[in-house]
């Protein structure tokens, strides 16, 4: 039993950081309805502005609160920079084109994305272990102590955090208004004097703060990053998107929580080896079965 | 005093200059290194080369802003010259390759170096054959084609090693088998729409992969396979020194030894096998099942009500494809001798379906060209190895920029209904 609350413990904490790089690609299908391919990638890239701030700002010495705010801004301001490119770069002129056409794109930027990184930064893997320390422990008395790391407690409360900021953004505010309203129809969006490129740009903006965020968390949760982490991490978020509904946003985290439970469960009580086909093979019967996830709406085709 | 366009292009250009700024600055700017007692990382700035890229930005950008009009044309204009001239040209052109593929390892200047390098453009000229049956003409997007690459390898160097087969009967097994995977992944994704699909057989890729790397006892794991036993001329080897009894290619031709005679060999056996699968893909085209093929590609919906079966006609074209996969694999794991799961990446997947989809998809002259191009082109730079791999991302979203349908776009129907109009 104490061993179940320690698995879930680690899968909610894993699950925060796949939910929040599943709201990307939930956004940008909902928006336009491509598979942003490189937005793995942008969630390395995350990973590793977060790293450079960390070792930067630890040099410093300034109190261990102030830093994790400075870092989570600046890789949220370098790497929004990273998704309004891309954007700009590789999908916006191919608006309209064959339906495979941005696929590719998003695949050579991916291709693109994680070998400016190995050149600039090196292939190697870098360690570093973040101040971020200490721990509560639970059932001292039973043979399995519970332990729950302050990390997770700041990775859960902080993703919390930006899930209430977020909801409010797309519910609310004007912007996300034209959000939704191009995600419905973008020539009545249009006609409506809404600026259609802004708010997809916005939208690209938006899922990669947010996979700002789950690098960041990364970096502290594993201390080990290499320009590689995108591929894994950005399929296993796609998954989590699709299980939850592509297209919804609450879908996305739902999903990145239950794929996190699902891969630390596999790991702990199946076998570690498999714990990425365990992944793969969600995204596969989830697919075949139920495309539609839990929150999504059915996609039907018209002539 | 300035006109407006300069004004507005010189806003442009720093505007620019601060997204340059902020996407060089952290991640080249900085380089994190391990420091000098190895206790953890350091910081060591490139401010030069920041610069520099910063710089190349904002120029680039106000050079681009200048000639606005100019510039998106000329690239497309390039290649649709290029694709009418072998449109045009198209039966000299095949003839003349073909010519010269034969010839090739006779000519005074192929070293050992060439004809490794044409191996290699050969073996990916059939993987990007092997595809295209599925891309092109079926029109579905596989990412995951690596996999069948990787069953056929497996399978022959298995079988190979473990019951002493000869090369010829594990071949045409090693394709079965990759074909037998083709149905059996096949199967229960083919429902799945272009990007889904694409997904799905990404996935399947990976986890034949992580399978490959984890079943110890029968792949070897991460070791991979070796000693796979070499392929033979007739039952001649191309060993230095035969075994006592048995004859090897140049006694029994009464040769000077030479480590080229395999090598041609080798280069001859994949020339027959890409050549035979074209032949075969051709053939297909004009059989029933290679129409609905390519009208499904067209139009689902409008296949389903003519009484298409969309499922079993993707299964066909899947497990072709596969099939040819296989044989390449298998071809790839005698020529290698060695293989392991390193060599069965997502990155391999990636560059296949970028061969397909540069060529223009569907089109088998277009599918040599790519090749030729993309391989050539990452050979000429063999020296700036690690910026190899980003020309070749960038090449992919270039040409998806200006020609989205590939270098040979102009397809023709492969059956033309003849009719008085």
């Amino acid at each position: 039993m104490e061993y179940f609350i320690q698995q879930t413990i680690n899968g909610v904490t894993l699950g925060s950081i796949y939910g929040l790089i599943a709201i990307g690609y939930t956004m940008v299908y909902g928006i336009i309805g491509m598979i942003n391919f490189a937005h793995g990638d942008i969630f390395m890239v995350g990973a590793f502005v977060a790293l450079i701030s960390f070792i930067i700002f630890g040099l410093t010495g300034v109190a261990l609160p102030i830093i994790l705010l400075l870092v989570l801004l600046i890789s949220m301001l370098f790497t929004a920079c990273y998704g309004w490119t891309v954007e700009k770069l590789a999908y916006k002129p191919l608006r309209g084109s064959f339906r495979l056409a941005p696929l590719i794109s998003a695949l050579g930027m991916s291709i693109v994305l994680q070998n400016f990184v190995q050149i600039s930064q090196g292939a190697r893997a870098k360690v570093y272990h973040s101040t971020l320390d200490g721990r509560l422990e639970f059932f001292k008395d039973s043979d399995f102590v519970v332990i729950v790391s302050y990390m997770q407690i700041f990775m859960v409360l902080l993703t919390v955090g930006l899930m209430i900021m977020f909801t409010y953004l797309i519910t609310k505010t004007d912007l996300g208004r034209a959000q939704r309203a191009c995600e419905q129809d973008k020539t009545m969006a249009s006609l409506l004097g809404i600026n259609v490129d802004r708010t997809i740009s916005l939208t690209f903006i938006m899922g990669s703060t947010l996979a700002a965020v789950a690098g960041m968390m990364f970096v502290m949760y594993y201390s080990v990053i290499d320009f590689r982490i995108g591929f894994l991490a950005g399929v296993k978020a796609f998954t989590a998107a699709v299980l939850g509904g592509i297209g919804s946003i609450p879908g996305a985290m739902l999903g990145g929580l239950l794929l996190g439970l699902i891969e630390t469960m596999w790991s702990g009580y199946v076998s570690v080896e498999y714990k990425d086909v365990a992944a793969f093979s969600v995204l596969i019967i989830v697919l075949i079965f139920f495309p539609t996830g839990f929150l999504g709406k059915p996609d039907i085709e018209k002539v | 005093m300035i006109s407006e366009n300069l004004r507005q292009n010189l806003k442009d250009s720093l505007f620019t200059g601060i997204i340059a700024t902020a996407i060089f600055l952290p991640i080249v700017g900085l380089r994190t290194e391990l420091n000098q007692e190895k206790t953890g990382l350091e910081i060591i700035p490139e401010w030069n080369v920041t610069l520099l890229l910063i710089l190349f930005c904002v120029v680039g950008r106000f050079i681009i802003n200048l000639r606005k009009q100019s510039k998106s044309n000329v690239i497309a204009n390039t290649f649709s010259q290029l694709g009418n001239y072998f449109a045009n040209k198209g039966k000299i052109f095949v003839f003349s390759g073909l010519l010269f593929a034969i010839v090739f390892p006779y000519l005074p200047f192929t070293d050992r170096y060439l004809m490794d390098v044409g191996i290699m453009v050969l073996t990916y000229i059939m993987l990007g054959w092997g595809l295209n049956v599925v891309v092109g003409l079926a029109g579905m997007l596989d990412l995951g084609y690596v996999a069948f690459y990787a069953v056929g390898s497996y399978s022959f160097a298995l079988i190979a090693t473990e019951f002493d087969w000869s090369f010829w009967i594990c071949l045409p097994l090693a394709g079965v088998f990759a074909a037998f995977f083709g149905i059996l992944l096949g199967f229960p994704v083919l429902r799945l729409r272009g990007d889904y699909l694409a997904i799905v057989t990404l996935g399947f890729g990976e986890i034949i992969r992580i399978i490959l790397i984890n079943w110890y006892d029968f792949t070897n794991g991460p070791d991979g396979i070796s000693g796979i036993p070499r392929p033979t001329f007739f039952g001649l080897d191309f060993t230095r020194n035969p075994p006592e009894g048995s004859e090897s290619f140049h006694t029994f031709f009464n040769l000077e030894y030479s480590g080229m005679h395999r090598i041609i060999f080798l280069y001859y056996v994949i020339l027959v096998l890409a050549l035979i699968t074209n032949h075969v893909t051709l053939k297909i085209r004009k059989l029933p099942v290679g129409r609905a093929w390519e009208a499904l590609r067209e139009d689902e919906i409008a296949c389903k009500s003519l009484g298409v079966n969309p499922t079993n006609t993707k299964l066909t074209a899947f497990a072709i494809g596969a099939m040819f996969g296989g044989f390449a694999g298998s071809f790839f794991a005698t020529k290698q001798g060695f293989i392991s799961p390193e060599s069965f990446t997502f990155i391999e997947s990636a560059i296949i379906l970028a061969i397909v989809v540069l060529g223009g998809m569907g089109s088998q002259t277009g599918v040599v060209l790519a090749t030729i191009f993309l391989i050539g082109f990452t050979e000429t730079f063999r020296e700036l190895e690690q910026f190899r791999m980003i020309a070749f991302g960038a090449a992919m979203v270039l040409i998806m920029l200006y020609k989205p349908k590939g270098i040979l776009d102009q397809r023709d129907p492969t059956i033309r209904l003849k009719g008085n109009k």
